[in-house]
């Protein structure tokens, strides 16, 4: 069965050559079959090699399918490599991404290109397997682009609208960004070691390079450069909450549980590289520290219900980052796990009140859905709880180690901790937030809300809502796999370190319930405070990010295109252009329709040419 | 018999080929610029046979029959063209035909 590997990345691929090659002509239901089928065999086959795999007992399994270019030396194959990491990463994949292709055939059962988006989707689950299964670079940066272009088309799904298409190509060029980096990375490790393979190419670097060499960090940082566009970290962020113009299952496995989270799995996998290089894991620490603070602040200010959600994304893979930084390089891939759960969670019942109350998106016209849409509030409810990491749900587990790998930290520790408890305490306040201002209140009226739960979109939802719960029990097989990692050894922590962890989430919701339950707070009185008031504009934009990259990067840009423009190679071709204008124009003249024109301008062509004739 | 001499007879094929070259330039009702064509045809037909009869050879003779049945073939063709044209447009006047300008 283990040889079989193979088949992941078939199946999806497989389906998407189908609904492509028909070209949108197959029936709902026969799309559905084949969309959401060929995922769930990619999710069976997963679990019973899965299965296999840990009853083996092996650290690693190499499956060598073929070889995909021969050039002397160097001959990267579509080669998979199965150990702890890529098995917790392809049943996430497959598993969340079944739930989410079940869902999304309820979810878009209305869409004229429900064939277009199947298509798409089984792409995405196929580049996303051949990313995590592939054991060489090559094949890892396959899967990297293939996700970016199924995130760019799927972002843009809905591209008769300009804003869609603009967000996607925004999404594009940003993670473009990352990605150049990365394959400037992949250059560097290939002349320097000779391989691309990645277990060769880390044993490689651990022998030829010494702790903090020049070229390891280098090599370092290039790849978090990647990791950070596809990761929507500080300073690349600024493409996710844009993405969310996408339908909401593109955002619950792309932009949420999967996609965004591969500059974490990038990490994780050249984990060697990043303590040959401490310095680079030190920033790495620091940006996801910086990221899940901004993130945090922005998410409380936000309207848009998909937002809210996207920052808070953005967040919660800060903090995946900053465990990757403290060297726990288990509890970041523990902490992408239950993420995936809750965040597809919470996004799927994101879907399900938009859908229900008619594409709205602003938080402030719903209101006291929670009899309505109760589903979805139970959905929000436990989803939210496991995103506050309140105890006993599954982000508290994971959440817990990353905090605590963070205080151990030598040097920065308690800083980082610190800024993680704060991130806490945002997260309980913008979560609950959202669910209080939702869920609870008064009801808008002019709403009619029936809830849009046909049992394909309910059982996703039911299943995800158990894993957002007891996924904190999951025990991942990663030992193996991060053997020469720091030692987490069971530190004796005093209480107060843990009463704070549990105590400030507690307290985020508590401010969440005086402001927008219980009302003892005024948000409208806050406001009229000039302070408050530029402060909430300042982190309702982003905290001006998309401003200063405008100014810096895009003005400056069309600035110099505009120049360029007017410049001597493109006069010679626009003055080329209008002689020929012109002389098309003139010519076009003596074409008047007379037929005795004609017939004179050939007479006298004619008596010119005898005259010619004589004369010469 | 005294024979014409083939100046007269090129002379009046020139002056009957230039009435002709006027006829089509000028005219705008169709009917007459074909037949001033006809008349183009008949005067390069008469170079011809004057040719012939100055060389005694009967090649000349040979193509202005041809010339003979052309214009015949071609007044069967332009003459049902106008009928058709002057069924649809109402007019035999090409000015107003004036569609295809550039």
């Amino acid at each position: 069965m283990q040889d079989l590997i193979w088949l992941l990345p078939t199946f999806p691929l497989l389906g998407f050559l189908a609904l492509v090659l028909t070209g949108g002509s197959l029936p709902r239901k026969i799309v559905a079959v084949i969309g959401a089928g060929s995922v769930g065999l990619s999710f069976l086959s997963a679990a019973l090699i899965a299965a296999q795999f840990l009853a083996s007992g092996e650290d690693y399994f190499v499956k060598e399918v073929w070889v995909w270019m021969a050039i002397g030396e160097f001959t990267p194959g579509f080669n998979f490599y199965l150990d702890g990491l890529s098995l917790v990463m392809m049943l996430i994949i497959t598993g969340v991404g079944f739930l989410i292709h079940l869902y999304s055939t309820g979810f878009m059962v209305d869409d004229p290109a429900y064939s277009r988006f199947f298509a798409y989707m089984n792409l995405f689950v196929a580049a996303m397997l051949m990313l995590v299964l592939g054991d060489n670079l090559v094949l890892l940066y396959l899967g990297w682009e293939g996700v970016g272009l199924c995130s760019y088309l799927l972002i843009g799904f809905w591209y008769e609208n300009p804003d869609n298409g603009y967000a996607a190509r925004k999404a594009f060029v940003v993670t473009r960004v990352g990605d150049t980096a990365m394959a400037i990375g992949l250059f560097l490790l290939f002349t320097q070691l000779g391989t691309l393979n990645i277990q060769d190419m880390l044993g490689a670097a651990q022998q030829q390079w010494a702790m903090g060499s020049p070229l390891a960090i280098a090599a370092a940082l290039l790849l978090l450069g990647g990791a950070v566009g596809k990761s929507a970290q500080l300073p690349l962020q600024t493409w996710l909450p844009d993405a969310m113009v996408g339908p909401t299952p593109i955002s619950a496995l792309i932009h949420a549980a999967t996609m965004v989270t591969a500059g974490v799995y990038l990490v994780a996998r050249t984990h060697v590289l990043f303590e040959l290089a401490p310095t680079v894991q030190m920033l790495v620490a620091f940006v996801g520290l910086a990221t899940l603070l901004m993130a945090g602040f922005t998410a409380m200010t936000q309207r848009d219900i998909k937002r809210i959600l996207a920052y808070s994304t953005i967040s919660q893979i800060g903090y995946m980052f900053l465990a990757l930084g403290a060297g726990a390089w288990s509890a970041a891939v523990f902490h992408l796990m239950t993420h995936a759960f809750f965040k597809a969670l919470l996004f799927l019942a994101a879907g399900t009140v938009i859908l229900s109350l008619h594409h709205e998106h602003d938080i402030f016209k719903m209101g006291g859905k929670r009899k309505q849409l109760p589903v979805a509030f139970w959905s929000f409810i436990i989803g939210s709880a496991a995103l506050a990491a309140l105890p006993f749900t599954s982000g508290f587990y994971s959440k817990d180690e990353i905090l605590l790998a963070a205080l151990a930290v030598e040097g920065p520790g308690l800083l980082l901790w610190i800024g993680g408890v704060i991130g806490a305490f945002f997260t309980g306040i913008y979560s609950f937030r959202l669910v209080f201002v939702v869920f609870f209140g008064d009801s808008k009226a002019h709403h009619e809300a029936k809830e849009e739960a046909s049992l394909s979109m309910a059982v996703p939802l039911i299943v995800l809502m158990v894993l957002a719960l007891l996924g904190g029990w999951i025990q991942v097989p990663l030992d193996a796999v991060f053997s020469q990692g720091a030692g987490h050894e069971e530190e004796h922590v005093s209480l107060l370190v843990h009463g704070f962890m549990i105590a400030a989430p507690l307290m985020g919701i508590g401010i969440s319930y005086l402001f927008y339950m219980s009302k003892v707070f005024d948000v409208d009185k806050l406001m009229t405070n000039r302070v408050a008031n530029s402060l909430h504009r300042f982190w309702f934009s982003g905290w001006g990010m998309d401003a200063l990259y405008q100014w810096i990067f895009v003005n400056p840009f069309l600035y110099l295109a505009r120049i360029n423009r007017s410049d001597l190679i493109d006069g010679f071709y626009a003055l080329l252009v209008s002689i020929t204008r012109t002389a098309h124009l003139m010519l076009a003249r003596t074409q008047t329709g007379y037929l005795g024109w004609y017939a004179l301008s050939m007479a006298a062509g004619l008596v010119v040419i005898i005259t010619l004739g004589v004369m010469l | 018999m005294q024979s014409i001499p083939i100046e007269h007879g090129l002379i009046l094929a020139g002056i009957l080929f230039a009435l002709g070259l006027v006829g089509v330039l000028t005219r705008r009702n169709i009917v007459f610029v074909l037949m001033s064509l006809e008349v183009m045809l008949n005067a390069s037909g008469l170079a011809f046979v004057v040719a012939s009869a100055r060389w005694g050879h009967a090649d000349g003779q040979v193509m202005f029959l041809m010339i003979l049945t052309l214009a015949a073939a071609e007044v069967a063709v332009g003459l049902g063209l106008i009928i058709q044209m002057y069924r649809k447009f109402k007019t035999v006047d090409i000015d107003v035909l004036s569609e295809m300008k550039g």
